[in-house]
């Protein structure tokens, strides 16, 4: 493969990555790499980095495919090929010990250098899956993962850090941290082989996530969730800062005449500049209904998070957490609270909606409307959260119709593709008659969302 | 013309560590790309990590003179490209005392001598080398990328009474957002792109010692060592390098050679500046609190 053939290859796997690199960028980005030396791979990394990223987001993307499209090393390169074959059989239950001693040592020194000859051992070594049909992976991160186990080197790896001199804490994180990082490098090992071996096109379109703002959140795993929750912070403050923009540029409401006849006088009676009286900002009473059952609690604290960072833009919010039964949590933001104590007691509420833990929409509605009907009134917006996923029991429609009759507003929100919407217990398509129904699978569709109702 | 802003990466790197700033490998080959290739430099990062700093270090590296643009909502092209100057022109017809011919009139109060040149026009006229530093785009109305379209990719001006101004020497362009909004797709596309984060513990010890010298040793491993662990934890604002230097001089100001819980929770709301924050922090750390 030409250098060319390559760049063009990366530029489109960016592309159906969903980086959009113009050709103009492209032409940058190779105008970019002549005037840099070739010698280094991050070099070329960077260079290329400088001219196709324009989105912070975007980078992980963009590392996963240039790891892909430009490896490391081809096979288990030079070091690794004498070392491989010393007895025929590479996987055996001496050189898995030799192997986790000497991982053991790298873990403790932190040397990133042997880590990853090890991480390209360990793929090698352990990770094979020799023998398996056409068209099926033949390196596996997993196996050699579950081969290799460096979760149990913790223990030894704290025991190590704590006779260095740090406290028990620092040490645990820092063991984890680490043994984090193997993992990783052993997962990208086992990509480049299979890259390798298939053609760079087929991984990338297998492998590679899509940034945390387009990541579902049924799909999200618990690093993506931190990540998330880290989000959602900046995500409101360029919400809001989106919205005082925005209504400046509404600002002009009806003329003030007073104001322009006064300002006229100094310019002889003509009145040159127009001033008028300013808009009174909209404010919504917004009343956030969320169904916390496993399924779906995610997404509604995140709902809930967002909508509670942004409280200046609303008159007020309450918000109700329910699986069958309904529980308020509105005291539970204040201002100024901090994010990990929220969700802790928003955690801890879960087990005052359950009465059987079981989701039961038909009950959780009738019991809102007998217990906080006065929180819905004319001037309130109602917001409901969940999958409609009832458990086949009975839906309440007319008390939900009623409900959204008396607000002002109502909408739904649903973390699931629509076209699952209707499918099994899912009720979407019964309440989506009586409240439009939206779909909000990811951080970047609930800023839309959130950004559209305010 | 052809003289370049840096000849290499590593002479980038050098000069701009001669010029007080630490730089990792991207930064510095960044900074020279967007010298090589003449195109505009947008960074962009958390507040405090550095973004207008760098732009400053470049100027002095290369001996070239800063021209700066700070955005703000609500600028426009009077205040940041050119304007007429009214009083002068008014001023000079009033002096003619209806002498001269209109179409006299009209060519001489449309000349240089009247132009008020702001910061955008100035940086493209000037012969010597200068860093154009626009700070915090994503503050500005979309407007006004419109206007930096044609300075970005041309490096020229176009004036109806006096025609285009192009640049004869291109200056060395950095713009700096903190991605409060995205900007445009036709602005980014003419810009390199360098995100600046928050730095590793070791290059952030090196910033620390080289901006406040006299600091000692083991205390800025220690005050780097909480920042790192503060950075971890979720918080509303991560302290950054530039709370990191200030918390540096005030261990100065105060004269403390060993940073303990006590002084850590004493001098916390230099670093933190939310108060959720600090609870947070005491938390986290297991500070004793006096």
């Amino acid at each position: 493969m030409t250098l060319l053939h390559t760049h063009i290859g990366f530029v489109e796997a960016l592309r159906s990555a969903g980086l959009s690199v113009s050709l103009a960028e492209g032409l940058d980005a190779i105008g970019a790499l002549e005037k840099v030396r070739w010698h280094d791979r991050e070099t070329v990394r960077a260079a290329y980095a400088a001219t196709l990223v324009k989105r912070q987001p975007q980078r992980v993307t963009f590392d996963a495919v240039f790891d892909i499209y430009f490896p490391r090393l081809i096979g288990s390169g030079v070091a690794g090929e004498d070392a491989a074959d010393d007895d025929g059989v590479p996987d055996t239950g001496a050189q898995l010990e030799r192997f986790r001693e000497a991982l053991a040592e790298a873990l403790a020194s932190g040397d990133q250098q042997a880590l990853q000859d090890l991480a390209v051992e360990a793929v090698a070594r352990f990770g094979a899956m020799p023998g398996r049909g056409p068209g099926l992976s033949s390196w596996s991160a997993y196996t050699s993962l579950q081969r290799v186990s460096p979760a149990e080197l913790m223990d030894r790896l704290v025991q190590g850090m704590l006779s260095g001199g740090l406290d028990a804490e620092q040490a645990q994180r820092a063991a984890g941290r680490r043994i984090g990082d193997f993992t990783r490098l052993v997962e990208g090992d086992a990509r480049r082989r299979i890259a390798e071996e298939k053609g760079p096109e087929h991984v990338t379109d297998v492998t590679v996530r899509p940034t945390i703002d387009r990541l579902d959140f049924t799909a999200a795993r618990r690093s993506d969730l931190e990540e998330m929750r880290r989000e959602i912070y900046p995500l409101a403050r360029r919400l809001a800062a989106r919205l005082t923009k925005e209504q400046h540029a509404q600002r002009r409401g009806p003329l003030d005449v007073r104001r322009t006849v006064r300002a006229s006088i100094a310019t002889g009676g003509v009145p040159l500049t127009t001033h008028h009286r300013p808009r009174r900002p909209h404010r919504t009473d917004l009343v956030v209904l969320c169904d916390v059952s496993g399924s779906v609690a995610n997404f509604a604290q995140f709902t809930l998070m967002l909508v509670f960072a942004l409280r200046e833009a609303f008159s007020g919010v309450r918000a109700f957490t329910f699986v069958d039964d309904v529980v308020e949590v509105s005291d539970t933001f204040r201002p100024g609270t901090d994010v990990v104590e929220v969700m802790e007691s928003l955690a801890a509420s879960i087990s005052h909606a359950a009465l059987w833990g079981r989701t039961n929409y038909g009950r959780a509605l009738t019991r809102f409307a007998e217990q906080h009907a006065d929180a819905i009134g004319p001037r309130s917006s109602l917001l409901v959260l969940g999958d409609a996923r009832s458990n086949y029991s009975d839906l309440a429609l007319p008390v939900l119709s009623d409900l959204a009759g008396r607000a002002r507003h109502a909408w739904w929100l649903n973390p699931e593709h629509p076209r699952h919407w209707g499918t099994g217990d899912s009720a979407a398509d019964s309440y989506g008659e009586i409240v439009p129904m939206g779909e909000c699978r990811n951080l970047a569709q609930l800023g839309e969302f959130v950004h559209e109702i305010v | 013309m052809t003289t370049s802003w840096f000849s290499s990466p590593d002479d980038a790197a050098t000069r701009l560590r001669a010029a007080g700033y630490l730089t990792d490998d991207a930064t510095a080959l960044t900074a020279y790309l967007a010298g090589a290739l003449e195109k505009p430099l947008l960074v962009e990062g958390p507040a405090g990590v550095g973004k207008t700093e760098l732009a400053k270090a470049v100027a002095r590296a290369a001996g070239a003179e800063l021209v700066r643009l700070q955005c703000y909502e609500g600028l426009d092209e009077a205040r940041a490209l050119y304007e007429w100057n009214y009083k002068k022109q008014l001023l000079r017809i009033q002096a003619s005392g209806g002498e001269d011919s209109w179409s006299e009139t009209h060519d001489d109060i449309f000349t240089e001598e009247f132009l008020l040149t702001r910061p955008l026009l100035s940086a493209i006229r000037r012969d010597e080398p200068t860093v154009l530093l626009i700070d915090e785009v994503d503050k500005t109305d979309v407007e006004v990328e419109g206007l930096l379209l044609e300075v970005l990719s041309d490096f020229q001006v176009t004036i109806p009474e006096l025609g285009t101004v192009s640049a004869t020497r291109r200056p060395f362009v950095v713009l700096t957002s903190n991605a409060s909004r995205e900007l445009s797709e036709a602005v980014k596309r003419r810009c390199l792109f360098l995100h600046l984060g928050y730095p590793d513990a070791e290059r952030e010890r090196a910033i620390v010692t080289s901006q406040v010298p006299g600091l000692d040793d083991k205390v800025a491993a220690q005050l780097v060592d909480v920042v790192v662990r503060l950075r971890e934890l979720e918080l509303k604002k991560a302290p950054s390098i530039a709370e990191s230097i200030d918390w540096a001089r005030t261990l100065i100001a105060l004269q403390i050679g060993d940073l303990d819980e006590a002084t850590v929770a004493r001098t916390l709301g230099v670093i933190l500046k939310h108060a959720s924050d600090q609870r947070r922090a005491i938390k986290e750390l297991k500070l004793a609190v006096s």
